[in-house]
């Protein structure tokens, strides 16, 4: 059905009483997802109202975690504060935590990649919109909304969706849905030059999921994840896959709106991505409009049914 | 953020790094007492931008060289006179060059033999690394692609620091020896402490050299800092130079935009960064040029979509607007107000192509439909890019 997540997946909230966090914890709990628990320091035993919605808040993740039984975190803290949010969740023992926050200081992110070595915790972000895994539902409601994408544009499907930025994979999705095409997850790994979470972790993944059947591989400017995952899909992977690259256009040495997204040399370019995806059995997306028409080429090449 | 070379000293020296004796000047009058800190004889007089190739660049009224050495202070005194006030173009400013407000007077060292030394983040570790070499004062980026060999790095471990093995790794294939390599040594663990405890994005050192009596000196400094880290290092933000920066540039970071000048004539506005890289991409693809990126956020609102047109329409090169929103989360209507508003109170005459897609879309695009504008509505990306391109052509 999905990767990592799935529609019965128990969420809880770090930040869910700041105005950014609350927003979306409405958002998904609309959408139908399970998200038992909030955690803010000094709110323990105050509780989360929306609608007949009444999520219990807790003073740390252990205690949220022991109460609800949520196995997943999703991280609205502010950027001076979160690298010891993310780090609370691997403590905690979560499976998976999911930092939403943007402008965390590159630093505190080496050292919390570093902390988590080892640790059975995967990191999703930070800088990133989160995870969709589509429910069955109209607008594929009753789905697991990790985040602040908009779920409402998904439908419950067999494509995967990977990305760095998040507007493009909601571009992705939209032209998939429009067309009638499903997804079985959408994860957005996040702009920043030091991410938990891979390219290549999710592709991996996706290979290995037998409901996804197709995927969508989106990058941009700066650093060689795509250049990684790329390799491994021409050496591992079968199914169709779809690539797309943002930032042809960039002068070099410019940092593109993502902390991540700077052309540092030659070997991180638009077209020097482009042509290892070419070089590796990608299809590459001509532009952002060509995304789900590139899938559907890969597919139709290889015979696979994506609907 | 980067600030000037003089600055990176100043901070190499609180973190005992050896530098050569310098002091900087922002007026004439200063030229004197800026001069009487060092002692007589061969002086280097430094034009301060932040961009590189200051050595090799040209000034507007074609006297060349941004940085000089002279046989007195007498000359430097007359050198920094042609530099301070006047422009400086070279192969990183752009064809506008950069007015020099400040010049940096050092003594001139006697070199014995340089080296290159820089550290900063490597991505595929999400570790510093220190990276060296021993063929210094050029382009480090040549010496990677002719003589690869010749690059050193060394990865740190980031739970304990650098380690002194490591350094003794470095400094043997350096080849240092004696009082060389006991200075060397402790240059790069004290520029080590520098980089991480200020949050440095990258410290380059080009060259770093010795001398005849067996100092190491860091003769050029360029450094760095992570923008996200700066609300911890008060004392780095009071370097920021705004004169360096886009005055555009500056006004947009105010509304909380992110904007970069590019060449072209098709200005962008749009939400999400990986999206708007790609809106640049995509006029390009169908034959136009972006005049710029321009990310509004995940959250626009009324106002800063408005801020957004006036910092667009400041670029005289613009000759039209493309407008791209995935209107996720935000409701496309209260965008689309935004624009009716904006084009309004600009008096907007452009061409202006917008595409709405996403929440409340259908609303958007009647109350875009009802203003009267003169404004084009785009289907997909790839229709309202080449909509814009073919208005401008």
């Amino acid at each position: 059905m999905s990767i990592l997540i799935s529609p019965a997946t128990k969420i809880l909230i770090q930040g869910i009483t700041g105005e950014f966090g609350a927003r979306h914890t409405r958002l998904s709990l609309d959408y139908g997802t399970q998200v038992v628990a909030g955690v803010t320091p000094g709110k323990g035993g105050q509780f989360f109202e929306h609608g007949t919605h009444r999520v219990p808040i807790f003073n740390s993740v252990a205690d949220a975690a022991k109460a609800t039984g949520a196995t997943v975190s999703a991280i609205f803290v502010p950027p001076p504060f979160a690298a010891d949010a993310i780090l609370e969740c691997s403590d905690a023992g979560l499976d998976l935590a999911v930092a939403i926050t943007e402008g965390i200081p590159i630093r505190d992110m080496v050292r919390v990649k570093r902390a988590m070595a080892g640790s059975k915790t995967r990191l999703v972000g930070p800088n990133c919109p989160g995870m969709v895994a589509p429910g069955p539902g109209k607008d594929s409601h009753g789905g697991c909304r990790i985040g602040i994408a908009p779920g409402y544009i998904n439908k419950q499907g067999h494509v995967g969706v990977v990305s760095r930025s998040g507007t493009l994979t909601y571009e992705a999705v939209f032209q998939l849905t429009t067309k009638g095409i499903g997804q079985s997850t959408t994860v957005g790994i996040g702009g920043d030059p030091v991410n938990g979470t891979s390219h290549l972790d999710v592709i991996k993944l996706f290979a290995a999921d037998p409901d996804t059947h197709g995927i969508i591989l989106i990058g941009e400017i700066g650093g060689n994840a795509e250049v990684e995952a790329a390799r491994w899909i021409k050496a591992n992977c079968q199914k169709p896959v779809a690539g797309f690259i943002a930032g042809a256009t960039a002068p070099a040495g410019r940092r593109m709106g993502h902390a991540g997204a700077i052309v540092g040399g030659t070997e991180d370019t638009a077209a020097a991505k482009i042509a290892v995806f070419k070089e590796c059995g990608i299809e590459v997306a001509v532009t952002p409009s060509d995304m789900a028409d590139a899938l559907l080429r890969s597919a139709k090449a290889r015979g696979v049914k994506l609907s | 953020m980067n600030i000037h070379e003089y600055q990176a000293k100043a901070l190499f020296e609180k973190y005992g790094v050896p530098v050569p004796k310098g002091a900087p000047a922002k007026t004439p009058e200063d030229f004197i007492n800026a001069l009487a800190e060092l002692p007589d004889g061969p002086t280097m007089v430094k034009s301060q931008i932040h961009a590189g190739g200051r050595g090799k660049g040209t000034f507007t009224d074609g006297f060349k060289g941004g940085v000089k050495f002279c046989k007195t202070k007498q000359e430097a005194k007359e050198m920094a006179g042609k530099m301070l006030g006047n422009t400086l173009v070279t192969l990183q400013t752009g064809p506008a060059g950069r007015k020099v407000q400040t010049v940096y007077f050092t003594v001139a060292s006697d070199i014995k033999k340089e080296y290159y030394l820089a550290i900063l983040l490597d991505r595929a570790t999400s570790r510093p690394v220190i990276v060296a070499s021993t063929e210094g004062g050029v382009e480090i980026e040549k010496v990677a692609h002719q003589t690869p060999e010749k690059i050193h790095k060394v990865f740190v471990d980031p739970a304990y620091g650098l380690a002194d093995f490591q350094v003794r790794d470095l400094i043997f294939k350096l080849g240092f020896a004696g009082a060389e390599a006991k200075n060397a040594a402790k240059l790069i663990r004290n520029l080590y402490a520098c980089f991480w405890e200020t949050d440095a994005a990258m410290v380059e050192v080009n060259p770093l050299i010795t001398t005849p009596t067996g100092e190491v000196l860091a003769l050029d400094a360029k450094v760095s800092f992570d923008d996200n880290a700066l609300f911890r290092h008060p004392e780095i933000v009071s370097l920021r130079d705004l004169n360096e920066e886009d005055p555009k540039e500056i006004e947009a970071s105010k509304y909380g935009l992110n904007y970069i000048a590019l060449d072209g004539n098709i200005a962008c506005l749009v939400n999400g960064a990986g999206l708007a890289m790609s809106t640049m991409d995509i006029i390009k693809h169908f034959g136009g040029t972006p005049a710029n990126f321009l990310d509004v956020g995940g959250g626009a609102s009324r106002e800063q979509v408005v801020a957004a047109f006036k910092i667009i329409l400041g670029d005289k090169n613009v000759k039209g607007i493309l407008v791209n929103i995935f209107g996720g989360i935000m409701d496309c209507n209260v965008i689309a107000q935004g624009i009716v508003d904006a084009a309004k109170e600009v008096g907007l005459k452009l061409p202006l192509v917008v595409r709405l897609e996403g929440n409340n879309a259908v609303a958007g695009k009647a109350t875009l439909a009802a203003s009267g504008l003169a404004l084009v509505n785009g289907d997909t990306m790839a229709d309202s890019a080449q909509k814009i391109v073919k208005l401008v052509a």
